[in-house]
């Protein structure tokens, strides 16, 4: 298999169990039976199946619908590519999605459907290739531009002071508390706006270590914070 | 790229969520239980503790859950 994308995803556990609260370690729930119509793909989908290869047609369709949406939403960054470019992608991202559902098959534990469980492979397929197709090209912004952007909001006359003082804590306890890797990761992830494949493709690591990385750094900054008596309330919605 | 000129969206971004978050691993494994719980009108955070935390500071994470969420959800 071709660039899978889920193995990209792959990392130890990062979560650190906060005292108050057990809600990420809960285990998981009890494996349902499954709805007749997930049922109904599982079975058609194994090897033996009788039909089989009709079966794994209709998936691969519904796959690469997905994978066309995707394409769709992300039409606009990728407005350099032809049409047909952008549909390859597509096809692609079906293809490697395919894959990827029947080698997983067994780990669908009918805690949904099983047609939005395979349509998260196709999504996410389709989703990692077109953020690198986007950024193919690209130079990787240089750490000195960050600062700039860190430096030219804290300055900014019309932001308020408590948000300029803390802008200016968070540059601090960037330079002095993060590692040089850390710092890299987060300036890059957080203020340039790098897609996280994207970066993760340039480092020669995985998304799911870079996401660790960037958690560390997030908490160890707000440590230094919260000890230096900011009040960290700020919108959370990075997205 | 980042849009640069909300602090708090900017300080939002450097510090990330304040509650425990999953990792982008498991978002993904749980991605398509959260929204089917979702789409049935479901209390999907108190089902998959961690993972709206975990939506909240990874973009490309969030991408794809909305992207699933309006597929999924019949809106494609």
């Amino acid at each position: 298999m071709r660039d899978v994308s889920t193995a990209s995803l792959q990392v130890e556990p990062m979560l650190e169990p906060h005292p108050d609260q057990h809600g990420p370690l809960q285990p998981p729930p009890p494996q349902p039976e499954l709805d007749p119509v997930s049922r109904a793909w599982v079975a058609s989908l194994r090897p033996a199946a009788p039909g089989h290869d009709e079966a794994v047609a209709r998936l691969r369709a519904l796959l690469l619908r997905a994978a066309r949406f995707e394409a769709g939403r992300r039409r606009d960054a990728l407005r350099f590519l032809r049409p047909s470019e952008l549909d390859d992608i597509a096809e692609e991202a079906a293809s490697d999605a395919l894959l990827a559902v029947l080698a997983h098959l067994d780990d669908f534990r009918g805690l949904s459907r099983f047609t939005t469980w395979a349509y998260k492979f196709a999504l996410l397929e389709a989703a990692v290739k077109l953020r690198r197709r986007a950024w193919q090209d690209r130079e990787m912004p240089v750490e000195a531009a960050a600062w700039d952007v860190l430096a030219a909001r804290t300055d900014d006359p019309s932001v308020a002071v408590e948000r300029s003082d803390l802008l200016r804590a968070v540059q601090a306890a960037i330079e002095e508390q993060l590692t040089p890797h850390q710092r890299r990761v987060l300036l890059a992830l957080a203020v340039q706006g790098v897609p996280i494949d994207v970066l993760a493709e340039r480092l020669s690591t995985t998304r799911g270590a870079l996401y660790k990385t960037l958690h560390d750094a997030r908490r160890k900054l707000r440590r230094e914070l919260a000890a230096a008596g900011y009040d960290l309330d700020v919108g959370e919605e990075v997205s | 790229m980042t849009d640069h000129h909300d602090p708090d969206l900017l300080l939002g971004r450097l510090l990330g969520p304040s509650e425990p978050e999953v990792a982008c691993e498991t978002c993904f494994e749980e991605l398509d239980r959260y929204v089917d719980l979702e789409l049935a009108g479901r209390n999907a955070d108190a089902e998959v503790p961690g993972l709206r935390a975990h939506l909240d500071g990874c973009p490309a994470c969030h991408e794809e859950y909305e992207s699933l969420k309006q597929f999924a959800g019949g809106g494609a």
